[in-house]
C-alpha cells in the first residue's frame, strides 16, 4: 500500500503543482522518484512529527496542497493538537497520512499499534477520515482529497496487502462499495480487515447464510444512505476493522443508530477489545488473537442469526 | 509605508499601551503586562519593516506576522486597528460576548489575523511553513513571528528551529519577547531558557540580542534580518513585562490582574496620554 500511496503521490504532483509531500524521517527510497522529478516538493522534516503538521498548515496557508506521511501512531497521538489546531480549526486542505496502522506493526509493541486514533481524530470538526482497503482504493481517496477544502486523515495498511479491487474505483470520501451481495447478514468493513470479512462471507455461505460484504472506507462522513438502507434490509450488520471496537467505525456506527432507533437490524461491532496487545506476535497472529479472522467473524454472525 | 520618525513611534507605542489597558479594563482579560512587554516590537515591525497593510492583508505576496504568543492579541488588535486593517470600534468590544476580536485569536477573526494562537509554539512551525512555501513558490516574503520566552519551553519551538535553520529559511524572522517572566515563575527558573541568544544560534540561526523596547535598534536587527545569510533570525528582544508603566513593570501579577479606574488614570498619565 506504501508503494501505491508513493506512486500516486507522483501522479497527483505531477498533474498539480500545489502537491507536496513531507515525510518524518520515514520512507527511505520511497519517494526517490518524486525528489528527483520535484526537488523541491518532497521535504524529510526529521522525527519530528508535530512541526512536520504545523509546517504544513503554513503551507496549506500560502495555498499549497501538502501531504504529511508517517508510522501512524506518531502522525496521530503525538501530533492530536497540532492536526486539531493547526489543520481543523483553521480547515485547511492538509491530508495525514499514517502508514502501517493497525496491528501492521504487530511485533514492534504497542508503541507501534494504532487502534483508537480513528476514534480520537474522528472527533475533530470538520476532518474527513478515511481508511481505504487497499491500494486502489487509496489511489481514488488520495484523488478525491484534493477536492476537499479541508483536512482529511487517511489510515493505510504497510505492504502487500492483497488487492480487492482489479482497477481504481470510481470512490469519493463519504461513500462505500458493496463488493458481495448477500440477503441474510451484512459486513460493514473499514481498512485492510477487508479480505477477512470476504472470507467469513464464503464460510457464512457454506453454513446457507448470505451476507454482503460492504468496504466502508470512510469513517467519516458516514454513508448514512447506506447505514439507513443495511439497517433496514438485513437482520445482522456487523462493523469489522482492525481497530478498538470504541470509536471507530462500531463506535460510529452505534451513535448512528442510537438517532435512528426505527431501524432493526441487530448491530455487532468487531474490531480489536479496549486493552493494550502484550502479545509478541505478527499482524495475522495478533488478528487470530482477537478473532479477526474469517472463523472468528462468521461465528460471530451466525451466533446472532442462528440463537442456541 | 511610511518612514515614521523613532520619536513617533515611541509616542504611536505608549499610545496602543493606553489602548491595551482600556481594552483589558473593560473587558477584564487577562495577559495585560504580556502585551505591554511586546509592543514596541509589533510597532516597529508594523510600521517600519512589514511589506503588509490593510490592502495587502490578503494577497499571497504580503509579508506575514504572527503572534504566536496568542495571549498578548490586544496589542496585536490595538495595531491592526490603528494600521487600518479594521474598525477601531472593534477594540471597544474586545473579549465581550459576540464581539470580532476574542481574547486570544480566532481564525479569521479579523484582517491581519494570520493564525489563531494561545497555545503555545503553534506560530514557529506554521511560520516555517508559510516561509517555505516561498521557497517553493519563488516569492520573496518574508515571515515574522513573535513569541513569548515562555513560549521557548515548547517542544515544537525547537522541532521548528532545527527544520527551518536545515531548510535554510533565511525569510523567516523569530522574535522572543524575552521578559524574563512566565505565567507563575521566573522564566529562567521554571525551565532552564539562559543563554537564549546562544541555544538559537546553536540551533543554526543568526542570533542576536537588542534592547526589545529601543523600537530604532529593534529596526535595525529586523533589517539586517533580511540580509542574505541562508540562515533564519532568531532576535531575543530583552523585555520588561508591563513596560511603561511603574507599577505594573515587572511585576508577574499582571500577568492576570486587570487595572482599576484609578490605576488606569495613572497608567495613562505614566504613558502621557493624559
Amino acid at each position: 500500500m506504501r508503494n501505491a500511496f508513493a506512486d500516486e503521490i507522483l501522479s497527483l504532483a505531477r498533474q498539480d503543482p500545489r502537491v507536496v509531500l513531507l515525510s518524518a524521517d520515514i520512507g527511505n527510497r520511497l519517494f526517490d522518484k518524486l525528489k528527483a522529478e520535484f526537488p523541491d516538493r518532497f521535504y524529510n522534516c526529521g522525527v519530528a512529527e508535530a512541526n512536520m503538521i504545523g509546517v504544513a498548515a503554513g503551507l496549506a496557508q500560502s495555498g499549497l496542497r501538502p501531504f504529511c506521511y508517517t508510522i501512524t501512531p506518531f502522525i496521530t497521538y503525538r501530533c492530536m493538537e497540532q492536526i486539531r489546531v493547526d489543520l481543523c480549526y483553521h480547515h485547511l486542505p492538509v491530508t495525514v497520512v499514517g502508514t502501517g496502522s493497525g496491528l501492521s506493526y504487530a511485533s514492534l509493541g504497542g508503541t507501534h499499534h494504532s487502534c483508537e486514533e480513528m476514534g480520537m481524530l474522528r472527533l475533530l470538526p470538520g476532518l474527513t477520515v478515511g481508511g481505504p482497503a487497499d491500494a486502489p482504493e487509496l489511489r481514488a481517496l488520495l484523488r478525491d482529497s484534493l477536492n476537499q477544502n479541508g483536512p482529511v486523515y487517511l489510515r493505510i495498511g504497510k505492504k502487500g496487502e492483497p488487492e480487492m479491487h482489479s482497477a481504481v474505483p470510481a470512490l469519493k470520501f463519504g461513500q462505500s462499495i458493496t463488493l458481495r451481495e448477500g440477503t441474510d447478514a451484512c459486513i460493514l468493513s473499514i481498512g485492510t480487515v477487508l479480505p477477512v470479512a470476504m472470507a467469513a462471507a464464503d464460510k457464512l455461505a457454506e453454513q446457507g447464510i448470505s451476507t454482503r460484504v460492504v468496504s466502508f472506507p470512510t469513517l467519516k462522513p458516514l454513508d448514512e444512505k447506506c447505514l439507513t438502507e443495511v439497517f433496514s434490509r438485513f437482520k445482522v450488520v456487523a462493523t469489522l476493522e482492525e481497530h478498538s471496537i470504541l470509536g471507530g467505525l462500531g463506535g460510529s456506527v452505534a451513535e448512528w443508530k442510537a438517532d435512528h432507533p426505527e431501524l432493526n437490524a441487530r448491530l455487532v461491532r468487531l474490531g480489536t477489545p479496549d486493552e493494550f496487545l502484550h502479545l509478541t506476535c505478527e499482524q495475522e497472529e495478533a488478528r487470530e488473537h482477537y478473532g479477526l479472522t474469517a472463523e472468528g467473524v462468521a461465528s460471530q454472525i451466525e451466533t446472532l442469526l442462528r440463537p442456541a | 509605508m511610511a518612514d515614521t520618525d523613532i520619536a513617533s513611534l515611541n509616542k504611536i507605542a505608549a499610545q496602543m499601551r493606553g489602548k491595551v489597558i482600556e481594552m483589558v479594563a473593560a473587558s477584564g482579560a487577562a495577559h495585560l503586562a504580556s502585551a505591554m512587554s511586546c509592543l514596541d516590537i509589533v510597532v516597529a515591525a508594523y510600521w517600519r519593516i512589514l511589506k503588509l497593510d490593510a490592502a495587502t492583508a490578503a494577497d499571497p505576496l504580503r509579508d506575514r506576522f504572527i503572534l504566536s504568543k496568542g495571549h498578548a492579541a490586544s496589542a496585536l488588535y490595538a495595531v491592526l486597528a490603528e494600521r487600518g486593517f479594521f474598525s477601531k470600534d472593534w477594540l471597544d468590544s474586545f473579549a465581550t460576548h459576540g464581539a470580532p476580536l476574542a481574547e486570544q485569536p480566532a481564525p479569521g477573526c479579523a484582517p491581519g489575523v494570520e493564525l489563531a494562537t494561545g497555545s503555545l509554539g503553534h506560530g514557529l512551525p506554521v511560520g516555517a511553513g508559510h516561509a517555505l512555501a516561498a521557497q517553493i513558490q519563488k516569492h520573496d516574503y518574508q515571515v515574522l513571528v513573535c513569541m513569548s520566552d515562555g513560549e521557548c519551553n515548547e517542544g515544537t519551538v525547537w522541532e521548528a528551529a532545527m527544520f527551518a535553520a536545515a531548510r535554510k529559511l533565511q525569510n523567516l524572522t523569530v522574535v522572543v519577547d524575552y521578559n524574563k517572566w512566565q505565567a507563575t515563575g521566573r522564566s529562567n527558573e521554571v525551565m532552564q531558557l539562559s543563554p537564549l541568544r546562544e541555544k538559537w544560534a546553536a540551533f543554526g540561526w543568526k542570533a542576536v540580542e537588542v534592547d526589545g523596547h529601543d523600537i530604532s535598534a529593534l529596526i535595525d536587527a529586523l533589517d539586517r534580518s533580511k540580509q542574505e545569510t541562508g540562515k533564519p533570525t532568531a532576535i531575543i528582544a530583552n523585555t520588561v513585562k508591563g513596560k511603561g508603566v511603574s507599577f505594573m513593570e515587572d511585576d508577574n501579577n499582571w500577568h492576570y490582574r486587570v487595572p482599576k479606574a484609578a490605576e488606569v488614570e495613572a497608567a495613562k498619565k505614566e504613558l502621557g496620554l493624559l
